[in-house]
């Protein structure tokens, strides 16, 4: 590791002006990702900026809509929320499978997101659910927030204080964990509304999650796993290695939707 | 002294040692600091295969904390020897092997990703990080050889041999196994590849290097199985300091699986260093560089042959393996894939001519040694493949296919040079048949064909040579030491005892075995008995722990010290008693005469030992301290039937292990408990090598798995409950009847678990690992051909 300054603000304000001072440093939202990659000397940020005392990042209310989550809220919460369990119980069921549960206890929510990790969990949902990703700024559909590997629309100093996922007739969340790392080698995350199904999917897009959307239209006419037997994802799109190649990939993203729809028709 | 205190052999008592490590009291190398020590980081090679042209330590050098840098130079200028490899092996034209040059610090080239370049010792590991990466290196990339197919093609590795072979050898009688060949009415052929592991042992290698200028001595701290090996190495063969200027301490050692026996470079560099900067040196494996340079296991190819007549019993094996060296010759490597390799072809059966090549290649990779099992895993996994390849060519039943074919008269003298000395394979077969309950395996496949399931089953009746081993015997095939176990049994004033070993543990639990030994022996409560190990400067000599030989070799050496501190108490006794010698009875820890109420405890016989008042000591020396050298007289031969039964879910390819049965014969028990444990590590790291394991090099000779993100472990969720059964035929071949059980689970489960997959997928041929994703792969091909036919 090496040497950097720690600072831990206790205002919203302080951190925006903390990352507009100093354009070397970098939030930490977690460090579940960070940590390692500073410990592996693979980053050498000068200051961290610990977003973890600052009021109001923390939470899970119920809206209108559905639910409002504070960045700043450690999977663990979501995913031992009663309110969370009523209201989107596949959200929880994703959040209680993220990692092991040392990294359920620090990781979260917004930290996730910021980084998208092509191999993540919790961009499946919020592409899924059509989330809104609220900064510090302005409010940002999930149609338009995920760029690509580890990039965003979040621009320079720009910090997500929550997200508003509405509420979904059903959803489901099946993961596939690479055998090493356990994180996802194919997560695909089904919510249906009245109006159509989503389908997207983490952990095999060569630009990380996207949306299916042959299969959404597919389950929007006709709900039932048996509909994307003859649908599978193109393995042109999925990235190949180690573990298994592309086509191994789309068969497991065919798989886990037949699970996951399976599973939210329940 | 109630008997109740007594701890006998056979009783599965809770380890002694674990007080210690459960509550954070363990003392392993990385947990020491001594006053002053520096940090050492070493700069490794970033290419598999490169020249040396220009190392300018200048700079990196000048930086803050920096301590001082040394580089190979300054190893060949202090007179610093190569690192060793200690098993000569000779190839078949009568050539000695050639061994690669292999400096501790690189000289003018680097051979493997990882390989060491030089060493920074600085005031903090960090400084020593930030020096190191302002070291200036010219290399001039050479091809990589990381291929072992196309080792002998490929760039010349070392000067001293050609076409990258270390040597090409043979074992057996090549004109009879050919002969057997010619009048076989069935042959089978197998090609197989053993999948290079990387050891991954809990604790990472480490070592402090500590020289007193006053005494001009040495003390290192390092991580290993045999530190007097390391000593007599270090001092003998590198000539660090002579061997009476030099204590290697062991302390707690977090695992070693074999990758802890060898004499790695950087506890010689740390030795080394401590005197040129004047500190002690402290040096820590982080888990990349574990993954890097840790010596690896397994990594062969081979093709083979299995000679039957028409009724289905054999005539012949013919095996020709090539065996991945690495890029040089690691300290015990060459007696890998030759005698604890190929000694063992004949398995469970009775094979009339066998003959073997092994064709030892040098790549850039790193160094591959002994890993658990350490040979014998390699030959069970041929024998067990090619006899349930052939089972199914002739349309047999596996279990009777091997039954028919199995040894059963004993001493039986297999054609490659092992005697087995007593076994009873039939039984633990049908034990396993039993637990596993095979006769009902149809039922259950059907039921799971039901579910949309492949479901397998497979045996695998291992046998393997442990208690390593009769000296005069491994010196006759090549090894450079005696393979004997040492003991002192020291019993003190007031009757409690400290055993002194040569074995170490590191995980084993000899901490508890052997003063059960002891307890059971001497009638004393196993709370009164310690265990001293891997301290030169407490132990004499010894060998160190691997080969599953501390029970068999180890314990042997205790239980002829003990005979020898009993024979001497009963002198005094007798004097105490003022009875004969002869009539002196020693039972449940009290000497009796014969045929009377007259008896003693055996700790005021040990009192009276020490104060000398009763004996004259003209006669009898006072004190009751005594060593014994156990040398034993076979090889050990612990054998057993294991059953792995799976289903795999044709849409992911996942393979589930249902259920794993596990039926061993390892002669007699000391402690079930702890054999149990070492049994089922054993099947966690055979199932990991079936399923989970493999080290992967890509074409330029980087590492590709280099960390958990890439290299699968075995996980508690990957493996079922374990039936664990065993059957028992004492070992005639040392005083205890122990055979050893500490590797059988890596040796019998690879191949237990591919039968059960290839049965489950139809075909022969499934890699190791089979991952989900291979796994796919094979069915979609299967179903491709079915769709063309």
């Amino acid at each position: 590791m090496f040497a950097f300054t720690y600072q831990r603000p206790e205002a919203l304000s302080d951190a925006v002006g903390a990352l507009a001072a100093d354009g070397e440093a970098k939030l930490l939202a977690g460090g579940q990702t960070l940590l390692p990659t500073l410990k592996q000397r693979l980053a050498q940020p000068s200051a961290l900026v610990d977003l973890s005392r600052i009021p109001g990042l923390v939470g899970i209310t119920r809206t209108a809509e559905g639910l409002a989550i504070g960045a700043m809220t450690r999977h663990v919460e979501v995913a031992s929320s009663p309110v969370v369990r009523e209201v989107i119980p596949a959200l929880a069921d994703l959040a209680g499978g993220i990692g092991d549960v040392a990294v359920r206890n620090r990781g979260t929510l917004g930290g996730s997101l910021a980084n998208d990790d092509p191999t993540a969990d919790y961009p499946a949902a919020v592409l899924a659910l059509n989330a809104i990703v609220v900064t510090d700024r302005r409010e940002i559909p999930a149609g338009d927030y995920f760029r690509g590997l580890f990039e965003t629309a979040l621009e320079e100093g720009e910090i997500i204080t929550r997200v508003d996922f509405p509420q979904v007739e059903c959803a489901a969340y099946m993961k596939f964990r690479n055998p090493a790392s356990r994180y996802a080698m194919a997560g695909v995350f089904v919510a249906k509304t009245a109006a159509e199904v989503r389908v997207a999917v983490t952990g095999a897009g060569q630009s990380g999650v996207f949306l299916w959307t042959e299969a959404g239209e597919a389950l929007t006419s006709d709900f039932s796993p048996q509909v994307l037997d003859t649908l599978t994802p193109d393995p042109d799109e999925l990235m190949s290695d180690l573990h298994g190649s592309a086509a191994y990939r789309a068969q497991l993203v065919k798989v886990m939707a037949q699970r996951a729809v399976e599973k939210a028709a329940r | 002294m109630s008997t109740a205190t007594i701890t006998p052999i056979g009783a599965a008592v809770r380890r002694k040692e674990d007080h210690r490590f459960i509550t954070g009291k363990g003392r392993y190398t990385d947990d020491l600091d001594r006053p002053g020590q520096a940090y050492a980081y070493f700069l490794r090679s970033p290419f598999a295969h490169a020249a040396i042209r220009g190392l300018d330590i200048a700079a990196a050098k000048a930086m803050p904390g920096v301590v001082d840098i040394l580089t190979g130079a300054d190893l060949a200028a202090d007179g610093i020897g190569d690192l060793i490899c200690g098993w000569m092996i000779h190839s078949k034209d009568g050539s000695p092997m050639k061994m690669g040059s292999h400096p501790a610090l690189a000289k003018d080239k680097v051979r493997y990703v990882g390989d060491h370049v030089a060493v920074v010792i600085a005031e903090s590991l960090n400084a020593a990080k930030d020096a190191a990466a302002a070291i200036a290196v010219d290399y001039e990339e050479l091809p990589a050889v990381a291929d072992l197919a196309h080792a002998r093609e490929g760039a010349q590795i070392h000067d001293c041999a050609p076409a990258n072979t270390a040597f090409e050898w043979e074992l057996g009688d090549k004109a009879a196994t050919e002969a057997a060949f010619a009048r076989a009415a069935h042959v089978t052929t197998i090609d197989l590849v053993n999948n290079r592991l990387a050891p991954n042992p809990m604790e990472p290698r480490a070592a402090i290097g500590d020289y007193d200028s006053g005494d001009e001595a040495y003390t290192l701290w390092t991580t290993s199985q045999n530190p007097h090996v390391a000593r007599l190495v270090l001092s003998a063969f590198v000539g660090i300091a002579p061997e009476h200027k030099l204590r290697v301490i062991a302390p707690d050692v977090g695992g070693g699986f074999g990758s802890k026996i060898f004499i790695y470079a950087e506890e010689t560099v740390c030795a080394w260093a401590s005197r040129r900067v004047g500190r002690p040196v402290k040096w820590t494996s982080d888990r990349s560089e574990a993954f890097l340079s840790d010596a690896h296991g397994r990594d062969h190819r081979t093709h083979a042959e299995l000679a039957l007549d028409a009724e289905g019993k054999i005539l012949g094996l013919r095996v020709h393996t090539r065996a991945n060296m690495g890029a040089y010759l690691s300290t015990f490597a060459s007696s890998i894939p030759t005698y604890l390799y190929a000694t063992l072809l004949s398995g469970q059966y009775d094979i009339p001519a066998i003959y073997c090549e092994v064709d030892a290649l040098y790549t850039t990779t790193a160094p591959v040694d002994a890993y658990r099992g350490a040979g014998r895993p390699e030959a069970t996994f041929l024998v067990e493949r090619i006899v349930e390849k052939a089972a199914r060519e002739l349309g047999q039943d596996s279990a009777q296919f091997r039954r028919r074919n199995f040894i059963t008269a004993f001493p039986h003298q297999t054609p490659v040079i092992m005697n087995y000395d007593a076994g009873d394979y039939g039984a633990a077969l049908d034990k396993a048949l039993e637990f596993s309950d095979y006769a009902g395996f149809p039922v259950r496949q059907a039921e799971a064909a039901r579910r949309g399931k492949l479901r397998g089953i497979g045996l695998s009746n291992y046998i393997e040579a442990c208690g390593i081993a009769p000296s005069a015997a491994v010196g006759s095939l090549g090894a450079g030491v005696g393979l004997w176990e040492s003991a002192e049994v020291r019993v003190n004033p007031t009757g409690n005892v400290e055993v002194l070993t040569g074995s170490h543990s590191h995980g084993q639990g000899h901490e508890t075995t052997f003063a059960q030994l002891v307890s059971a022996r001497l009638g004393i409560p196993i709370e009164q008995v310690s265990v001293v190990h891997g301290d030169t400067d407490k132990v004499q000599f010894g060998m160190g722990t691997y080969g599953s030989r501390s029970g068999a070799v180890g314990m042997s050496a205790i239980s002829r010290a003990l005979d020898k501190v009993e024979a001497k108490a009963k002198k005094i006794a007798a004097y105490m008693l003022e009875a004969s010698e002869g009539d002196i009875e020693f039972k449940d820890g009290r000497f009796t005469v014969a045929g009377t109420d007259r008896s003693l405890a055996f700790a005021e016989v040990a009192l009276n030992a020490y104060v000398a008042h009763k004996f004259p000591t003209s006669e009898i020396e006072p004190g009751l301290k005594e060593g014994a050298f156990y040398d034993p007289t076979n090889f050990t031969f612990p054998a057993g039937c294991h059953v792995c039964e799976l289903e795999v879910d044709p849409l992911t390819g996942v393979t589930t292990i249902v259920n794993f049965t596990a039926v061993d014969d390892f002669g007699v028990v000391i402690n079930p408990m702890i054999v149990e444990g070492q049994v089922h590590g054993g099947i966690a790291q055979g199932v990991g090598q079936a399923l989970l394991e493999g080290v992967v090099y890509d074409a330029d000779g980087q590492l590709v798995t280099g960390s958990y993100m890439d290299y699968t472990m075995p996980r508690a969720g990957d493996l079922p409950a374990f039936q664990v059964g065993m059957t028992q035929t004492r070992c005639p071949s040392n005083p205890l009847g122990i055979k050893g059980c500490g590797e059988a689970g890596a040796i019998a489960a690879p191949a237990a678990v591919i039968n059960a997959l290839t049965q489950a997928l139809g075909t022969e041929e499934v890699p190791m690992p089979a991952t989900p994703a291979r796994v796919w792969e094979i069915i979609q091909a299967r179903a491709a051909r079915a769709a063309a036919e």
